[in-house]
């Protein structure tokens, strides 16, 4: 099906909503200008992750442990901040809680102006840059220089950080040389990464020598000694501590935890969710006032240690702006346990693309970004970006501290959805269509792609009509212009019979319930039921051919495309409605075996929220991806000669022996994507498996006009990867399914239907 | 200190690019000397790590300046300082700072020299807060664990010595138990 074909259709004098417009045109350019470096960078470190905690004995442990230590101190944060307060004038310092941003400037600006402060030298802290200091200093002449080498580059190029750890992954070594050439106009420009490094530590050397005001953020800070843990590599925070008189550090409140001890786990966790560095090059613990001498630089005659370290002062200056409010706010509260790692940044499919300018809110980035932005600066900012995160959920096992960074995005994205209602407009006309709880006003598309279960019903119902409709120029046209679905997208094309109408048709179970091995209800997810019917009759084929009673009665969606919308309220009556249809099975001792990914991550991750937790906690427990329980049923003892193995000979029946698959995103989140190799390996299948975070469809992400080139940067690795292959593409999810065809030009299949015995 | 974790810990250094140099304290001088570049400045055994090495037999050689002024730090090429402590399984050292300089020396130079009793190794991080702990309670220490040099890729590929020192040398003095046994001749390994 051809969508270029339809291009031009319908194209008028009315434009397309210009705010998607620009939205598309900024990631078109950030693809274009960032995307590479960003790339190559986030994706280096996303793979260290993996090989550095995969080296650490009791890595889940230390998550969890990490996670308590956030949990507590957060609890007592009130009692934290007294206590620090004390610790640190015990110790001779002197710690300022700040109110918001221009609080904290103030105070700042007061501490430089006593101490005659001409030049400061900071390392890199977000924090500071939340509060946006050197221009507050700057406006009192204090000439303030970046002493991180990345941040150093941006700030000579006047540009934001990309990333929260590695500010300037976006910059190319030939940009930067370019940038130093023409900055500085040296008589050797310096070019390669040892040259440029070199170059920039000694102009930075001498600007630290001559600096009055030392400035750093704080990683952790404990409250029962005043001791600060800063992490660095490059060594530019003990250069900023030693060389100056006077340290301000800068952190926001929520960096406090109780005891020197508990900054052990977040010690070995941080380096390696990061950057893959099992520990950065220096963890400093620092108890300021330092007992280090002050270097005079000056008078360079005198002694190092002439016991100077006397007129050491030190401020602590921590931030509330807003973070208080949002230590009260449930679903906010979580981000406040953030250890600003960038694990969630490196994970993430659009991030690996587009980088964080194109997530930049005012300051914070990545998955997490939407949280803190959301708690510091407003829903408006929030909302800018919010929609880049397509609730894939690879960042949730890459967290550390085990934040739920999906849901965080999905509680906002209910909030920006109910803020930005327009109760006025003419909603009504869509009420037969559209039965959701939301309030009137919804973003058409949003509305359209929450409601899917209903329309995917109303598709099949009267296909074929429907799918000549939906794929006709005009429509998609329109579709575009109203509702921002991408017309080059194929859409799915609706069956005109469902799965448990054919089920029904065929007679219902094919194994006798008393000759059962097993008794499993197939769930008959909307995309299966409607859609892709084919993939829910191999899953009963196959379960049957292992001796499973199977069912296929009418259940309702599961609430996941409402949910992707942030239409939490629609995704709860789901949820329910869901749950009374399953209970009599569950009573009844049945399995539930799932064919789509996502809702089988639905059941397991978000049901838990929506549901009592009895309820939840029982659905989770009886219900299986398809390939974990046909694996389960032969580790059980089923005889797998009921499967397809591989076949065997020449042409192109052979290729059915190589399998290349591809994992769901979510799938493996809840660790269900190893089942189908595992499964297809015992079979005798050769097995590729993709290393993609995501396929960058993510459910209705890919057909939305404003992110359709990014849905498809994303998914370039899967490309490259599976582009040549000769081998059988397989794919669990109907959103990377989708994907697939249109970047490989394939129909891959879901694993079941490869081992499936015919029908 | 098991001899498995000083072992862990010099495996870890060499995975880092830290030479290594063991002998017992007697040895000290010599192998301070073999690894220093010039001119080198340093802060007195005793006075930086431990306070157990200033009655050791360990000692630095004298061509190492151990009262600089600051334009002898700005000149060295290489700074020497005792660590408090080394962490077996991530090949760190703890350096504490003190009003004899051991931060300074040990930043603002080109090549570090670390001098380290095995007895003050401990297995792994949570062992060395637990002795951290206490002491920034009680003393209100300022201490750095370093690992390996100062590193950098914000230029467009993996750099030593961003602001900090670009290599790392290691002398590694054996327990007196140990001193005894066949091997106590210093064995510098070649640096990487």
């Amino acid at each position: 099906m051809s969508s270029d074909a339809e291009r031009g259709a319908g194209e008028g004098p009315e434009a397309s909503d210009p705010d998607r417009e620009a939205k598309a045109e900024r990631i078109r350019e950030l693809l274009a200008t960032e995307g590479d470096a960003v790339a190559e960078n986030t994706r280096g470190f996303n793979a260290g992750r993996y090989e550095s905690t995969g080296r650490l004995d009791g890595y889940e442990a230390l998550k969890d442990e990490a996670r308590a230590i956030k949990e507590d101190a957060i609890e007592r944060l009130p009692d934290l901040i007294d206590e620090v307060r004390e610790t640190v004038e015990a110790n001779g310092g002197t710690v300022y809680l700040a109110d918001d941003a221009a609080d904290a400037n103030r105070y700042i600006r007061e501490i430089a102006a006593e101490r005659g402060a001409e030049r400061a030298v900071k390392s890199k802290s977000m924090t500071s840059e939340e509060i946006e200091v050197n221009d507050a200093l700057a406006a009192d002449d204090v000439d303030v220089v970046e002493t991180d080498l990345g941040e150093w580059v941006l700030q000579l190029a006047d540009e934001e950080p990309s990333h929260i750890v590695a500010p300037a992954i976006h910059k190319s070594r030939e940009a930067i040389a370019e940038l130093f050439a023409e900055r500085f106009d040296p008589d050797d420009p310096p070019e390669t990464a040892e040259e440029l490094t070199m170059f920039a530590r000694e102009r930075l050397g001498e600007l630290i020598e001559d600096a009055d005001l030392g400035m750093t953020g704080a990683n952790f800070i404990a409250a029962d000694s005043g001791t600060m843990l800063l992490v660095t590599s490059e060594g530019n925070a003990r250069k900023t501590v030693t060389a100056t008189d006077t340290h301000v550090a800068v952190a926001g409140v929520e960096k406090l935890v109780p005891t020197v001890e508990e900054f052990s786990p977040f010690v070995e966790l941080i380096g390696r969710s990061g950057t893959g560095q099992d520990v950065t090059s220096y963890i400093s613990t620092l108890t300021p006032p330092v007992d280090s001498p002050v270097p005079d630089f000056g008078s360079d005659q005198e002694p190092l240690a002439d016991g100077s370290d006397a007129d050491r002062d030190f401020h602590l200056v921590l931030i509330d702006n807003g973070r208080l409010a949002m230590r009260d706010d449930e679903t906010l509260k979580e981000t406040l346990y953030c250890i600003r790692c960038s694990a969630c940044s490196n994970a993430c499919g659009n991030f690996q693309s587009v980088g964080g300018h194109a997530f930049g809110g005012e300051t914070y980035s990545g998955g997490i970004a939407t949280g803190w932005e959301a708690g510091i600066e407003g829903l408006d900012v929030a909302a800018e970006f919010n929609d880049l995160c397509t609730g894939c959920s690879r960042c949730v096992p890459a967290c550390p501290v085990g934040i739920d960074i999906p849901w965080i995005n999905t509680a906002v994205r209910d909030r920006i959805n109910r803020g930005e209602a327009d109760p006025s407009q003419l909603d009504w006309a869509f009420e037969e269509l559209v039965p959701d709880e939301e309030p009137g006003g919804l973003d058409l598309g949003t509305r359209l792609v929450g409601n899917y279960a209903t329309l995917a019903e109303w598709g099949h119902k009267t296909a074929p009509v429907a799918n000549r409709l939906a794929n006709a120029g005009p429509v998609r046209a329109l579709a575009e212009r109203v509702a921002g679905i991408d017309r080059r997208r194929d859409l799915p094309e609706f069956a005109r019979e469902s799965l448990v109408e054919w089920f029904d048709a065929r007679g219902g179970p094919a194994v006798p319930a008393d000759e059962a091995t097993r008794e499993a209800v197939v769930y008959p997810d909307t995309a299966t039921n409607y859609v892709d019917v084919e993939r829910g009759k191999a899953t009963v084929r196959a379960l049957e051919a292992l001796g499973v009673h199977v069912r296929v009665p009418d259940l309702p969606g599961s609430g996941r495309p409402p949910l992707s919308q942030g239409m939490v309220a629609t995704a709860e009556a789901a949820a329910e409605d869901l749950y009374a249809g399953l209970a009599p099975h569950l009573d009844a001792g049945r399995d539930v075996v799932v064919i789509e990914p996502s809702d089988l991550a639905t059941f397991r991750r978000e049901y838990e929220r929506f549901l009592p937790s009895e309820s939840s906690e029982r659905l989770a427990d009886a219900s299986y991806d398809a390939m974990e329980y046909v694996f389960g049923l032969l580790e059980n003892g089923a005889d797998p000669a009921g499967l397809r193995a591989p076949s065997e000979g020449t042409g192109p029946v052979a290729s059915g022996k190589r399998i290349a698959y591809h994992p769901h995103c979510q799938a493996r989140t809840v660790e269900v994507g190893e089942y189908a190799t595992a499964t297809f390996e015992r079979l005798g299948y050769d097995v590729r498996v993709s290393d993609t975070e995501c396929c960058g469809m993510a459910g209705s992400f890919g057909y939305k006009t404003d992110y359709y080139e990014l849905s498809v940067d994303v998914g370039e690795p899967l490309r490259e990867q599976f582009g040549d292959t000769d081998r059988t593409v397989v794919a669990p999810g109907t959103s990377c399914t989708e994907q697939l065809d249109a970047l490989l030009d394939a129909a891959p299949r879901h694993p079941i239907e490869v081992i499936a015995p015919r029908g | 200190m098991s001899l498995a974790d000083a072992s862990t810990f010099t495996r870890r250094l060499d995975d880092l690019g830290v030479a290594v140099a063991t002998g017992p304290p007697e040895e000290c001088a010599t192998m301070v000397e073999a690894a220093a570049g010039e001119p080198v400045v340093g802060v007195p055994l005793g006075r930086s790590g431990p306070e157990g090495l200033a009655d050791s037999p360990a000692t630095l050689p004298d061509r190492v300046e151990t009262e600089p002024t600051t334009a002898d730090l700005r000149a060295a090429h290489t700074g020497v300082t005792a660590a408090s402590l080394g962490v077996a399984e991530y090949g760190s050292v703890a350096l504490e700072a003190d009003p004899a300089g051991t931060e300074p020396v040990s930043l603002f130079i080109d090549r570090h020299v670390v001098v380290l009793r095995e007895a003050d190794i401990v297995p792994d991080m949570p062992d060395a807060f637990d002795w951290l702990g206490p002491r920034a309670r009680d003393e209100s220490v300022d201490v750095v664990f370093a690992t390996g040099p100062s590193a950098t890729a914000d230029m467009g590929g993996l750099v030593h010595g961003a602001h900090g020192p670009k290599e790392v040398h290691v002398v590694l003095l054996r327990d007196d138990d140990a001193a005894d046994g066949p091997n106590d001749t210093p064995d510098a390994e070649a640096e990487r």
